[in-house]
């Protein structure tokens, strides 16, 4: 009798992605869905997704969803979990949306130590418009709006926004990883499912950042784009834990 | 030694080909057929035995599928 080892989650819905082929993101989805049903945090969980290609996340995990402007993922998230603290509240960004346009929610989120479990996906891209250049995109990256290649002293330098938040005093469990080969899916899985339990432990803001391949926008193959993260992206953006400020809750330090 | 096999859903898999990259025993193909979607989807090849073996669940290729496209059962 063969026995199933490997099977879709609960929480992912039967529909089909609509990413393209080799995308990081429905990987991400699929880890989520499993952290989720692990903790058996489904009908208490809350998640807020951003602009950008991930935009349709309320089609794929099968958990309560509100939309937020562009952006404002952290804040809306902010809202809902101060509202109902007792939910499970988790940001799914990119880096357009977290990096750039929503900088001052995140970082003063991350500063006030809301108790919120970000996932910020770096793939270095606006993906969704047509990959123009972000706040993450390397020097010397060709971009639909740096068609020669980044030039650091013309467009600004790769912003290093994990860093940043590792920083701020609230910021509790900082991780960076990447979902570019089954060995760091598990370390990602691990890290998204600590990042969750610092938020049920009411410890404080834990974010995720996971480097992701846009096999489209970078006009590579699949295995080429995942390629480039482990060797080239992941020398811009070391992978690792970058805080880790979680203890062992106590009687007077809850 | 332990046994197993895949079941790709071709029709959900867009023919990346990240499970062909990571499958220990290369015991997977990308077809030449298309899928509704106009994909090549990939294909397990369970009875073409060579000197690498048979599929043992170890379940790389569906950790890496994109599209959860692969449920791996082991007997």
């Amino acid at each position: 009798m063969a026995q199933q080892v490997f099977k879709r989650p609960e929480s992912l819905k039967d529909n089909v992605f609509h990413y393209c082929p080799g995308c990081g993101h429905s990987i991400i989805h699929r880890l989520l869905a499993e952290v989720i049903d692990e903790l058996g945090i489904r009908e208490k969980t809350v998640g807020v997704p951003p602009a950008g290609c991930a935009v349709l996340a309320y089609n794929y995990l099968d958990v309560d969803m509100g939309e937020a402007p562009h952006g404002r993922a952290i804040a809306v998230a902010t809202g809902i979990k101060r509202c109902r603290p007792d939910l499970v509240v988790f940001t799914y960004q990119g880096d357009g949306d977290l990096a750039a346009i929503g900088t001052a929610e995140t970082v003063h989120a991350a500063n006030r130590g809301e108790c919120l479990t970000v996932i910020f996906v770096n793939n270095g891209v606006y993906g969704m418009t047509g990959g123009q250049m972000a706040p993450t995109t390397l020097p010397g990256q060709k971009t639909t709006t740096t068609p020669g290649g980044r030039m650091a002293l013309r467009d600004g330098h790769p912003l290093d926004l994990s860093r940043m938040l590792a920083l701020a005093a609230g910021s509790v469990y900082i991780e960076r990883t990447a979902v570019t080969s089954p060995k760091h899916i598990i370390k990602t899985k691990k890290a998204i499912r600590k990042a969750f339990k610092v938020q049920m432990d009411g410890q404080g803001f834990a974010l995720v950042e996971i480097l992701s391949a846009c096999p489209t926008n970078w006009k590579e193959t699949p295995i080429e784009a995942c390629k480039r993260v482990e060797q080239v992206v992941a020398t811009q953006y070391p992978l690792g834990i970058l805080k880790d400020a979680t203890h062992e809750p106590t009687a007077d330090n809850p | 030694m332990k046994k197993g096999f895949i079941k790709i859903d071709s029709q959900r898999c867009k023919g990346c080909g990240l499970c062909v990259s990571v499958c220990p025993k290369g015991r997977i193909r990308i077809a030449e057929a298309l899928n509704l979607k106009g994909y090549h989807p990939a294909e397990f090849q369970e009875d073409e035995m060579d000197k690498k073996g048979r599929c043992n669940a170890c379940t790389l290729c569906a950790l890496i599928c994109p599209d959860v496209a692969i449920e791996v059962f082991r007997e």
